[in-house]
Parts: structure tokens; sequence; C-alpha cells
């Protein structure tokens, strides 16, 4: 933590104004983009803009009178971020409620009920901020909440609870309520490696063989690792969703590395994945499945299981081409879960490239503000935090949008902010919410009497003498 | 840790990259070809539920798009739908043939040459319209035509094209049997696949457009070509004595070919202008067989045999004379018999040509491209394919063929008046069946305004009476009549 030191004679500015004049932009996309669906769908503004636009303005507000009061060093690009990115999700369900609404569909208050999580997700991020006034008093609850995550991992599997949905078993339904609990794991397993990664560091770092250019680990080390091995092959093998297998591993993967500076893990885990993942190819029919739609999806456009779903994607992104046929002018419900894990498939279609690039980028800005936080944090967990929310962010945007545009095979993971989904949407307000948290501690003035430097040295000190 | 951070970021980075540069190749790049793919119900739903551009035939819209009551917004009609529907073809829910399929981009106002319009009509908020496209059909000619091939007695399969020699401008086309566009236009889908399997199943091949869709043995009417042949090759003109007589024995056979009277052609001697005249099989046997295969492909392929031309219309086959023929199978080609086939378009084509001064034109039935507001956009240029024939090879086969009509077998297509340069042709298949009637000609014949080829392939006529001059003269004479008199 050397580096850090260098840092120290910058003083961060609070920002707080930035982020408001931020937030007025995210929230014109937002409303813009609520009354562009009336105009484009019915010919006239939505009745319901200004109770729906004073609302969404509410949100936003108390979200940044919160950030102002008990984060007042905070990072002032995340929250407006996140409030275009929720705020467009909103527009773009409530285009699609419209026509699911129009052509007799069940489900047609999609974007209702978002708002209604919505205001959970603000809620528990106001009430992070107020009541996690230090990200290190987590560091407690490493193995409460490493438990708790793998806890929550397998609950799907268990009968009565576990719901199987589009093929893949990641639900759990409680009184009426159905649950996606990968979505909260994440971010209980982030701060669970956090905990674990910044004690045992030192040992992971350092004990081990050399072979050829390559640190390899101890043996007696590889336990974890091997642990987290074995939980994301269970995902994948019982829940058969290759997506979440990846991001648990991948984020595990990224946090060793980062820990221990040694790029040995990562060989370790690649290969450990790879000969994972190549199994249950090899085993798993739908696996196989997921590949061939990747390579060759207009072949099995008409088979079932076919990748009708993707095609029709394809062809809705294509039309949209580099300004998209504007909202309401496409016809996003030829693709099945266009609400969901598809919706940049709507967005690519009716806002076009152009749109998908901002979305895209957006998605960048917040993974980029989580490493610049990990960057400056001047404590090791919180530096492990922000990367690992930073990392689970990137590898879930990563592996859903390049499923939905034909980049890898298609995996079943929710889009953070847009994807309609209670447990998703909740669990990313959270995750901003400790990134918040972190990066109000880490550009937050250091107090003269405070000698960082030593006591972090103190503290390492002592932790390597605890393990030897 | 910052080191493996910046790792890390660099990751993320080139992942994000890579998320960024797939979309453009998507939604970009791919954007066309995933808008070509049949299966793409979008691009259909929406190219039908839009004001498609009319096709214009002079001032007449052939084929226009009406405001209709239900979901898809407009109705695709056709006001004369069997007259004009070897040209337009039809516009369905699921495929377009025809012009509806050349012109497509245009007609649903896709094409970049509409782009000023599609931004206006985008800023403006006003729904997306179709260009239109100008015809180059002569309105009078293609009436002629229609009304010749309907009055073929009987259940008749035929076909009529008719050029401008100087332009190659379509001034009629028409086929029988054919069928209904507006049918295809419904908007019950149901009967939409029901009629395009009924018709597909039809042994008579309705969906056809015989003037370039149907190869058959050109018979005497590719005399034309010989002929031409033979005075290209500096031994022979008009008036030079040929072989004439009433039988010509194939090289390396016994079989002996007659002319189709059983005549002599009137004399052991004759003029290779009358040879035309009266169309004698042995003179153009005994003509074939001394040019050989080489010479009379190299001459079939300057008129545009072994090629195809026309690009405004989908379907055309091609017409052939093949270059591997042994010497019996060359000599029997000098009369359009063996392996030469030719569509009435080529045959209208060789016609052209030789009105022409020698010059091929290429064949198009699209003359403008017109935005929906009816400003021209672009105009298609004539363009010469090659020059088949010298000027004066021309003009000796124009006044052979002027005597043909005059004092011939083509006399049927005399117009009072009118210089017509003409000939008749009769090709056997099998002998179970008819044998096909063709007629070529073209007129006036000082300054030609129109080329005309007629096939028809089967009627209820008597075979006796099929004489090319009998069924197709007047069909032809119809149709010059119609253009020279306009």
């Amino acid at each position: 933590m050397s580096q850090t030191g260098t840092l120290m004679g910058f003083v961060h500015r609070r920002r707080r104004g930035a982020e408001l004049f931020l937030l007025v932009l995210a929230l014109a996309v937002g409303i813009g983009a609520y009354a562009a669906v009336g105009l484009g769908l019915e010919g006239e503004v939505p009745t319901d803009l200004v109770g729906y636009g004073g609302w969404l303005t509410a949100l936003i507000v108390a979200a940044h009178v919160a950030v102002r009061i008990f984060a007042p060093y905070a990072d002032p690009v995340l929250l407006p971020l996140v409030a275009a990115l929720n705020g467009l999700g909103l527009a773009v369900l409530h285009r699609l409620d419209l026509t699911y609404e129009a052509q007799g569909f069940d489900q047609h208050t999609f974007a209702r009920q978002q708002l209604t999580w919505m205001t959970l997700g603000v809620v528990l991020f106001i009430l992070g901020l107020v009541l996690l006034r230090d990200h290190r008093s987590l560091q407690r609850f490493t193995y409460t909440s490493g438990l708790a995550g793998i806890l929550l991992l397998v609950l799907p599997f268990l009968p009565g609870i576990g719901l199987n949905l589009n093929g893949a078993r990641i639900w759990i339904r409680v009184a009426g309520f159905s649950f996606q609990p990968g979505e909260v794991a994440k971010v209980l397993l982030v701060v669970a490696f956090a905990g674990y990664l910044v004690l045992h560091r030192d040992a992971l770092a350092l004990a081990g063989r050399r072979v050829v250019f390559v640190d390899l680990p101890r043996g007696r080390d590889l336990g974890p690792i091997l642990a987290m091995f074995g939980v994301s092959m269970m995902i994948l093998v019982l829940q058969n969703d290759l997506g979440s297998s990846l991001l648990f591993f991948g984020l595990f993967l990224v946090m060793l590395y980062v820990a221990t500076e040694r790029p040995g893990w990562l060989l370790v885990g690649g290969l450990l994945f790879g000969a994972g993942a190549f199994a249950a190819y090899s085993v798993v029919g739908n696996v196989q499945n997921r590949f061939n739609f990747w390579l060759h999806p207009l072949d099995y456009y008409d088979q079932s299981p076919g990748s009708g779903q993707l095609v029709e994607a394809m062809f809705g992104m294509g039309w949209g081409g580099l300004i998209g046929r504007g909202l309401g002018g496409g016809f996003p419900e030829r693709v099945p879960f266009a609400y969901s894990d598809f919706i940049l498939s709507t967005i690519g279609e009716e806002l076009g490239l152009t749109a998908v690039m901002a979305v895209v980028l957006c998605y960048g800005l917040i993974v980029e503000r989580a490493l610049r936080i990990a960057l400056i944090s001047r404590d090791g967990f919180g530096k492990l935090m922000a990367l690992g929310l930073g990392a689970v962010f990137a590898l879930q945007v990563f592996v859903v949008i390049g499923g939905v545009t034909g980049l890898i095979p298609l995996t079943g993971l929710t889009t953070p902010f847009l994807s309609y989904g209670g447990s998703s949407l909740v669990a990313n307000w959270v995750v901003i919410a400790l990134l918040l948290r972190i990066s109000d501690q880490a550009r937050r003035p250091v107090p003269r009497m405070d000698p960082v430097d030593e006591s972090e040295a103190d503290s390492e000190h002592t932790q390597v003498v605890k393990l030897t | 840790m910052n080191k493996p951070i910046r790792v890390v970021s660099l990751f993320c980075l080139v992942l994000f990259m890579a998320l960024l540069v797939n979309a453009t190749y998507l939604m970009y790049v791919r954007s066309d070809d995933l808008g070509k793919d049949p299966r793409n119900r979008r691009i259909i739903t929406a190219t039908f539920s839009r004001e498609r551009g009319a096709i214009l035939v002079g001032k007449d819209a052939i084929a226009r798009s009406v405001p209709s009551d239900d979901k898809y917004k407009f109705q695709r009609t056709y006001s004369e739908p069997f007259k004009y529907a070897p040209i337009t073809g039809y516009f369905s829910w699921y495929s377009q043939t025809g012009v509806e399929r050349s012109q497509n981009s245009v007609l649903a106002g896709d094409d970049s040459r509409l782009f000023v319009t599609r931004l206006v009509d985008l800023l403006s908020n006003s729904d997306p319209k179709g260009g239109n496209v100008q015809l180059t059909v002569n309105r009078a000619a293609q009436d002629a035509a229609w009304a010749g091939l309907e009055a073929l007695p009987g259940d008749a399969q035929g076909a009529v094209v008719a050029l401008e020699p100087t332009t190659g401008r379509v001034l009629a086309m028409a086929s029988t049997p054919t069928f209904d566009p507006n049918n295809f236009a419904s908007h019950d889908f149901g009967d939409v696949a029901d009629l395009g399997q009924q018709l597909n199943a039809d042994e008579r091949d309705p969906l056809i457009n015989r003037a370039i869709g149907t190869t058959l043995p050109p018979g005497s009417t590719f005399k034309l070509v010989t002929a031409a042949a033979a005075i290209e090759s500096g031994n022979y003109d008009a008036d030079s004595m040929v072989p004439g007589g009433f039988k010509f024995k194939l090289p390396q056979s016994s079989t002996s070919i007659g002319n189709y009277d059983g005549g002599n052609c009137g004399g052991g001697r004759i003029t290779l202008t009358r040879a035309l005249q009266v169309s004698c099989n042995v003179t153009f046997l005994t003509l074939a067989n001394e040019l050989g295969n080489e010479a009379l492909a190299d001459q079939a392929e300057a008129f545009g045999f072994n090629s195809t031309s026309l690009e405004d219309l989908g379907g055309q086959a091609k017409s052939l004379y093949p270059r591997d023929m042994d010497p019996p199978q060359t000599a029997m080609s000098g009369i359009g018999q063996s392996s030469v086939t030719a569509t009435p378009l080529q045959m209208a084509m060789v016609a052209a040509a030789i009105a022409n001064d020698g010059d091929v034109m290429r064949p198009y039935v699209v003359d403008e491209v017109r935005a929906p507001n009816l400003s021209v956009l672009d105009r298609t240029d004539p363009q010469s394919i090659s020059k088949a024939i010298s000027s004066t090879t021309a003009e000796e086969l124009t006044t052979m063929l002027v005597a043909t009509v005059d004092d011939g077998t083509a006399a049927p297509a005399q117009i009072p008046g009118v210089d017509v340069a003409g000939k008749t042709g009769t090709a056997q298949s099998s002998p179970d069946r008819p044998p096909y009637a063709w007629f070529v000609s073209f007129a006036p014949a000082n300054d030609p305004q129109v080329a005309v080829a007629v096939l028809v392939q089967s009627s209820d006529t008597s075979p006796d009476e099929i004489g090319g001059g009998v069924l197709g003269g007047p069909i032809a004479k119809a149709i010059m009549e119609a253009v020279i008199n306009r």
C-alpha cells in the first residue's frame, strides 16, 4: 500500500454541485424517455407524466440529499449514472407494458412494479449510507456474509421454494414473491472475499514455489479457491447457469489476484474453470446448445430449443441501426423476455446503436469509478471491496450484453438497473451505496493527527504474525 | 495492490471496447444483411404497412397502395392486373417478384436515393412514403400486345416483347397465361399461401414471365443470326447466289433435311434474299455447316446469347448457343433447331440490333425513379452492350427482311404505307406436340421505332395453320402500329 502515499498530498473536493447538475441531466433522460414513449405509442404525452416525473425526481433528490449529508465526499458521477440508467430502464419497461397490454398479455405492469422496487432500492441506498458510517465495520461480518452468500446460492435447489424459470434454476419463491438470490449473494460474497483476502493475502502471496516463470501457490492455500471452484461448478451443473457460475468464479479470481498481486492465481483459476466448463460442455446438453446457437444463430432460428430469441434480438437491433426506430416504432415484443435479460435489444431496436453505446459507456463509467475508488482507497478492505463490486459489475454487464449482441454464448443474467427484476435492482442500489461509502472515506481529507501509513503498516505486521 | 487494480482496469477496458465494437458490427455493419433475411418479419411488416410507391405507365399508376382499415394501413392494388403482371410481379406478405422486387428499396422508401425524403419525413414526424417507379412501357403497345395474346384461340401459352431499338427501352411485355397480383396482395395470408402453392403446382406455369423466362428453339427466326454471320464473313451479300433445292444431307450422317413446305425454294441456286423470303432451310443448313460452330457462336453471343442483360426483372433465362456442337448439330442450329434456345426477349434484341445499325442495347424496364413528390431522382441511361454486326450488314439484312414481309412468308405483318421488316419462325420440339410459332419484326424499316418478338408456345390451332406468320404476324403488326401511330 505504499502507492497510496503519493495520493495523500491531493485533497478531493466534494463536487456535490456537479452531482446535482448531472442528476438533472439524468432525470431529463428518464422523464424525457417516458414522455417519448407516450408520444410514440399513443400520440400524446402520458397523462401521468407529472406524477411519474415527480416521483422519480423525489427519489433521486432524496438520494442526493442523503449523499450530501452522510457521504459528502463521495464520488459525484456514480449516482447520476445510475439515475440515468434506471430512468431509461423504467421508460423502456413502460413502452413494453403498453404493447403487452395491447396484445393481451397477462403481465403488463412491469414499469409500475419496477418503480416500486426502485423506491425500495433508494430507501435501502439511503439507509445504507445512514447506518453504515464506515465500511470497515463490514469486515466483522466476513464469515457471516460468506455463509449467507453461499446459503442464498443454494436456496434455489431446495424443493418447495426453488423455481425453474427459462431453463435455469436461479429463482426462489416465498409467500408469492419470486426472488433471485444470486443478486444479493453477489454483494455478500464481495464483502466475504474482501474480508478474507485482506487477512490472508500475505500468506497467499508469499508462500509457494516458483515453477518455470510462474509462482504457484502452496497446496494448503488452494483450499478457498477449490471451495469457490466447487460452488461455481455446482451452480453451473445444478442450476444450469453458466453466467452466474462465471460471474462468481471470475469475481473471486480477480479479487484473489489483486489481493496477492500474483498472476499465478489467475492461471490456476483460469485452467480450473476452463477444465470445468469443458467438462460441463461435454456432459450438459444445454451448454452445448448455447454454444452452437452462439456460433450459428441463424441456423437454429426455427428450432426448439433454438436461437429464436437471440435471432429476433439481432434482427431488431440490426433494424434499429444507427439511430433506432424511435420509442414505439419497433417490434420489441417479438423478442421473448424483452423486459428482463433482453432489454438491451429493445433499446437497440428503438433507440439505435447510439443509445446502446451510451448505455455501455454508462456501465463502463460506473466500473471506472469503482476501480478508481479502489485505487484511492486507503485501506485494504475498502480497496478489495470497491474492486470486487466494480469487477462483478463489469463481468455481469459483459456477460449479459455480450450474450444479447452475440459476442459470447448467451447466459441468463439481468442487465443492472435496466432489466425488470426487484432483487437485481435493489441489490444494485445497495452496491452503489457501498461504493459511495468507500469513496467518501477515500476522498475525505486525512485528519492531520492520524498517521495512516504507520497504523496500516502496524496492522499488516500484526496480521502476518497472527498467521505464522 | 494498485498495480493489479490497474491491470484489472485495463482488462475491463478491453471488455467494454469489445462490447462497443461488437454492437457496432451487429447494428451497423451487419444491419443490411440481417434486414435481407427472409425470416426477418420486422422488415416485412414495416414495408407491408407503409405507403408503398406507385408503379407508373405513362401517367397511370398500374400498381399503387391505397389506405385500408386494418392494422397494415395500406392495401396494394393493381388496376390492370393480368396485362401488367409479368412486369409488375406481385407484392405479398411473403415475397415479391418483378419490378416490385427489383425496385423494392425505392418503392418501400428505403433506397439511399430517397435519403433526403426520409430525413424530411423523420423531422416532420410524418409516416415514411415510398418512391415511385416510372416504366418504359408504351401503354398503346402493351394494350395491343395483351389484346393479341388474349385473342389467341383456346388455351394458349405465349409471350410478346417490344423494344425501342435505339435505346433498349421495353415498350411492351406480356405473357399468357398469367395471374392476378391483387390476390397476392391480400391481407389474408392463409389465402395468399394457398394461392402460391396452387399456382406453383399449375402445369401451365402462370407465374412464369414467358417473355424472359422461357427458352425454346427459335426456329426460322434464328436464320437472321445465320444470315448475319454469313454476311459478316465477307463472302456473301443480299444478292449472293446460295444453294437452294429440296434437301440438305447432314454431315457425318445419312439424315437429310427438307424445306418446311417440301418445295425447292425456287431452284438449285437462289439469292440470299430469296432464301430468307421463303425461309429456305436448305440454304441456311448449308451456310451454317460452312460457317461452323465457332463463327455462329461468336455471332450469337454478339447478339446477347449465352448471357443475360435485363437487370430490372428477375427470372430471366439465358438464351443458349452451345459452343460444343458437332457438325450436324451446328448445321441444324443454322435454322434454330438442335440445342439453340432463345427467349422472346432475346429474339426481340436480335431484331432491334439489326434495326439499330448493329448496336445491341441493354433492355430496360425502369425509366425513372421518382420521389414521393414526383421529382425525378434517377433516370436510366441507354447503354450499348455490343456491336453485333456492321451497319452495312444491318442495312443488307433490313432490305432482305422488308422483302420477306412485302413478298414472302412474313406477309401478315404488312402495314399499308410503312416498310416493315420481319421474319417468321416455326420450331419443332418433339413430334407429339404442336410446333412453336415465332415472329420477329421491326418498323418502320428506314427509321425503326419498334422491334417485336412474338412467341406462341401452344394454342388450339391445328399444326398446319401454326406457321408463325398466321399466329404471330397480326400481333406484331398491331403492336408496331400502336407505336408508330402514337
